[in-house]
C-alpha cells in the first residue's frame, strides 16, 4: 500500500522524523483553519500518489488567509495526470538552503537492504543515478547485522553533504532505518530531505509503501486505507478479495493465476486487442469466485467482451467448467464470454462448456485463438 | 537425473496435519513422492493416513532419514519453520506459504546463507517441484507432464503448468519442472535453476518463465550469454502491466524505468535465447530448439 504524503509524514513522526507541523483539509473553509492554526506562510500541497505535482501546479506557497483560500480553490479538484485531487496538505513553509535526498528499499538482487543518501535531492532521483550515479551514495545492510550508527556516519561522509547537516542526517537515516524495518515498509523515501539556514535537518516530502503481507501485524494502518485511489472497479473486486488492476481496454479478462492472467493481457494486446483488466482469481476457479469476477468485469462498461482464461491443475477442467456455467446462471451478463479451458480433465471441461455453448458463450481451443476471438468480438466483428 | 529432488528423495511435511498440507502431502504421496514424514508438536505419534507425525523435524530426520522438507503453514510461521528444518540438517527446503513479510524474508534468506550455506530454500510462495516419474513437492499438477529433456524453471506457478502441459502435448517430457515463486527474496533463483540444468546430463534444453519486476531475468540472461551450452527458450509475462501496479505477485512491480517485460525479452534475446511471445510459443520454440 502506497501512502499519501501527509500518510507517510505521519508515519514518519512515529519513528521520531522530524518534519513540518501541518494538517489535512478537505475544503477551502479547512485548509484556511488549519494554515492559520500553524502559522503563514506555508505550503498548500495536492496530496495525490503521483509523482510531478509540482510542475502539475499541486504545490503552491501562501502568505496569508486570502491566498490560501484561492490556492486551494484551485487545487482541490485538479486532475494531475488521471489523478482528481481530493485532499490538501497545508503545512508550515520552510526557508530551504540545500536539498537532498535519502532512502531505503530492498535490493533484490543483493537480497540485502539499501540505503541511498544524495547531496543532489528535490529531483527526480532516477535521473541523478542515470546520469550522475557517483552522486549517490550507497549502503548495503544486512538485515541481521541491522544499520549500526558508525557504518551510517560513514556513509554520510561519503555522501559529501554540507558538513553542518551530518549530524542531523546521521540522526534521521536511524530513524528512518527503523520505520522501514519495524514499520514493514517496502520503501521508505526522503526527497527532499533539507537542511534549513539555522542548521536544522527535516523531511519536506514522504513516501512510504508499506508491505502489505505484513498488514496483519499492524492493525493501526487501517487508518491510511478507505483514502486509497481505487476505482470503482478495484473497490468493487478488492471487497470480494480479488486480485484486480484496472486498465482502460475493452476486452475483460479473468485467469487463474498472477502469471496466467499477465499472460492473458499480454496475449490480447499481442493480437491488437486492449485488456480492460487484470484478474487473478487464483488457483481454485470455483462457483463462487468466478461469479464474483463476472459481477466486477460486469460494472465496467467499456468491456464489450469478456475472456476467461483458466488452466485446470489441481482444480480440475470439469470442477472449472461446472463453476463457469454456474455463474452465468447467477449473473446477468452484458457481455458474451470467450472461454479457453486447458490442464487436467480438459476434455470433460470441454464437453460441459459445449452443452451450453451459445454466441454468448464461446469456447476457443487454445489461449491464442481466444484472444483472437475476444478481440474480434470487441472490434465489433 | 534431474534437479533437487529424484526418486531418493524423502519429504517430510511440515504442516501435513493441516487442511492445506494434508490436501497437498497426500496428493504428492498419491503420485509416487516417498512422504515419510508430518511434524505437529501437539501431535506426535499420530498419523495422517499412515503417514507418522513427529513432534520436531529433527525427530522426523532421525525417524525417517528425511532429507526434504515441504513447508505448507500459515505465515506467521513460516519462518520459524523453514529455520527448523535447517537446523534439523534438511538439505532442501520448498515454501510454499504466501503473504510472508518482505523483512522476515530477508531476514531468513541472510539466515539461512550465513548459518546454513548448504541449505537450499525454494520459495516462499511458489509452487513447487516436480520431477516427472520421481518425486512431486507441492501444487504442480503433475497429470499433465511425462519425463523427458525439458527443464522448467519459472516464477509463475501457472505458468510453469501451461508450459508444462504445451511440451507434453506436442510428446516432448521434462526433467525437473521448478517454481521459484513471486515473492521479492526468492530463496532460489533463475541462476541456480540454469546452472542446475546446463550440469543435468538428461536436461538437453531448458524453458525461463520470467515476469514484471526486479532485475532477475537481465542477470539470468548474462548468465546463459556467458555460462550456458543448452539451448533456453524463455517467456516473460507482463508486457502490458502498468508502472506501479502490482500484477498479483508481490515481486510482479514496474518501478521507474526498472523491470519492463520489454527489457527482459531484449535482455534475454541478445544473450542468443529464443523469446517466445506467448506460452503456446513455448512448445513451438522448444521444439524447434531440440531438432537442432
Amino acid at each position: 500500500m502506497d501512502l499519501f504524503e501527509y500518510q507517510g509524514k505521519q508515519y514518519f513522526a512515529r519513528f521520531g522524523i522530524p518534519v513540518s507541523p501541518g494538517g489535512v483539509a478537505d475544503t477551502v473553509e479547512e485548509a484556511v483553519a488549519q494554515a492559520e492554526a500553524v502559522g503563514y506562510p506555508v505550503v498548500v500541497k495536492a496530496q495525490v500518489q503521483v509523482g510531478g505535482r509540482g510542475k502539475a501546479g499541486g504545490i503552491k506557497l501562501a502568505d496569508n488567509a486570502a491566498e490560501v483560500r484561492f490556492h486551494a480553490g484551485s487545487i482541490l479538484g485538479m486532475n494531475i495526470k488521471g489523478h482528481i485531487v481530493k485532499r490538501l496538505w497545508i503545512e508550515r513553509a520552510s526557508d530551504i538552503e540545500q536539498e537532498y535526498y535519502a532512502s531505503f528499499t530492498l535490493d533484490r538482487t543483493a537480497k540485502l537492504y539499501l540505503g541511498m543518501l544524495s547531496a543532489k535531492g528535490g529531483v527526480d532521483i532516477e535521473q541523478v543515478a542515470a546520469e550522475d550515479p557517483d552522486a549517490i551514495a550507497r549502503l548495503h545492510v544486512n538485515p541481521l547485522d541491522g544499520l549500526a550508527e558508525d557504518a551510517c556516519r560513514d556513509w554520510v561522509a561519503r555522501a559529501k553533504l554540507d558538513p553542518r547537516a551530518n549530524e542531523g542526517v546521521v540522526n534521521i537515516l536511524m530513524k528512518l532505518y527503523r520505520c522501514f524495518v519495524e514499520g514493514d515498509a517496502d520503501l521508505v523515501e526522503i526527497n527532499p530531505l533539507i537542511l534549513t539556514p539555522d542548521g536544522r535537518v527535516h523531511a519536506l516530502d514522504a513516501k512510504v509503501t508499506l508491505d502489505d503481507s505484513a498488514a496483519r501485524n499492524h492493525p493501526e494502518w487501517d487508518a491510511f486505507r478507505g483514502l486509497e485511489q481505487l476505482d470503482e472497479r478495484e473497490s468493487l473486486a478488492r471487497s470480494k478479495g480479488l486480485q484486480y488492476v484496472g486498465l482502460d481496454g475493452d476486452v475483460g479478462i479473468i485467469a487463474n493465476g498472477a502469471g496466467l492472467a499477465m499472460s492473458t493481457c499480454d496475449t490480447v494486446n499481442q493480437v491488437g486487442g486492449k485488456p480492460a483488466n487484470f484478474l487473478d482469481i487464483g488457483g481454485g476457479a470455483s462457483a463462487d469466485v468466478v461469479t464474483s469476477a463476472l459481477e466486477v468485469i460486469n460494472t465496467d462498461p467499456n468491456v464489450k467482451v469478456i475472456f476467461i482464461n483458466i488452466f485446470g491443475g489441481v482444480t480440475r477442467c470439469d470442477e472449472v467448467a461446472r463453476g463457469i456455467i454456474e455463474a452465468t446462471r447467477r449473473v446477468q451478463l452484458r457481455s458474451p464470454l470467450i472461454i479457453r479451458l486447458d490442464g487436467t480433465n480438459a476434455r470433460e471441461g470441454h464437453a460441459i462448456l459445449a452443452e451450453n455453448a451459445s454466441d454468448r458463450l464461446i469456447i476457443a481451443p487454445t489461449m491464442l485463438e481466444a484472444a483472437n476471438r475476444a478481440v474480434a468480438i470487441a472490434a465489433g466483428g | 537425473m534431474a534437479i533437487f529432488v529424484n526418486e531418493q528423495t524423502k519429504v517430510v511435511v511440515q504442516g501435513l496435519t493441516g487442511r492445506q498440507g494434508s490436501y497437498y502431502g497426500l496428493r504428492n504421496r498419491a503420485y509416487g513422492t516417498q512422504v515419510v514424514a508430518g511434524t505437529n508438536p501437539q501431535k506426535a505419534g499420530a498419523d495422517v493416513e499412515g503417514i507418522p507425525i513427529f513432534a520436531s523435524v529433527a525427530d522426523a530426520v532421525q525417524a525417517t532419514g528425511a532429507n526434504a522438507s515441504f513447508v505448507i503453514v500459515p505465515a506467521a510461521v513460516a519462518a520459524d519453520a523453514i529455520l527448523e528444518a535447517a537446523e534439523a540438517g534438511v538439505p532442501f527446503i520448498v515454501c510454499v506459504t504466501e503473504h510472508i513479510p518482505m523483512h522476515t524474508q530477508a531476514a531468513v534468506f541472510n539466515r539461512l546463507k550465513r548459518d546454513f550455506p548448504h541449505t537450499r530454500l525454494l520459495g516462499p510462495n511458489c509452487s513447487g517441484i516436480l520431477s516427472p516419474g520421481k518425486c512431486n513437492i507441492g501444487f504442480t499438477p503433475a497429470e499433465v507432464s511425462m519425463p523427458g529433456p525439458v527443464g522448467i524453471v519459472s516464477r509463475s506457478g501457472t505458468l510453469a503448468y501451461q508450459s508444462i502441459f504445451e511440451l507434453t502435448q506436442k510428446g516432448i517430457g521434462q526433467s525437473t519442472c521448478v517454481g521459484i515463486g513471486g515473492d521479492p527474496v526468492p530463496g532460489t533463483n533463475f541462476i541456480d535453476c540454469l546452472a542446475a540444468f546446463e550440469a543435468d546430463p538428461e536436461t538437453k534444453g531448458v524453458i525461463m518463465i520470467g515476469e514484471i519486476g526486479g532485475a532477475e531475468e537481465e542477470r539470468a540472461a548474462d548468465f546463459i550469454q556467458h555460462e550456458m551450452t543448452k539451448p533456453v527458450v524463455a517467456y516473460i509475462a507482463g508486457v502490458t502491466a502498468p508502472p506501479g501496479k502490482r500484477m498479483g505477485h508481490a515481486g510482479a512491480i514496474i518501478s521507474g524505468s526498472k523491470g519492463t517485460a520489454k527489457a527482459k525479452m531484449e535482455a534475454l534475446e541478445k544473450a542468443g535465447a529464443r523469446v517466445a511471445l506467448n506460452p503456446t510459443q513455448l512448445g513451438d520454440l522448444m521444439q524447434e530448439a531440440l531438432a537442432g
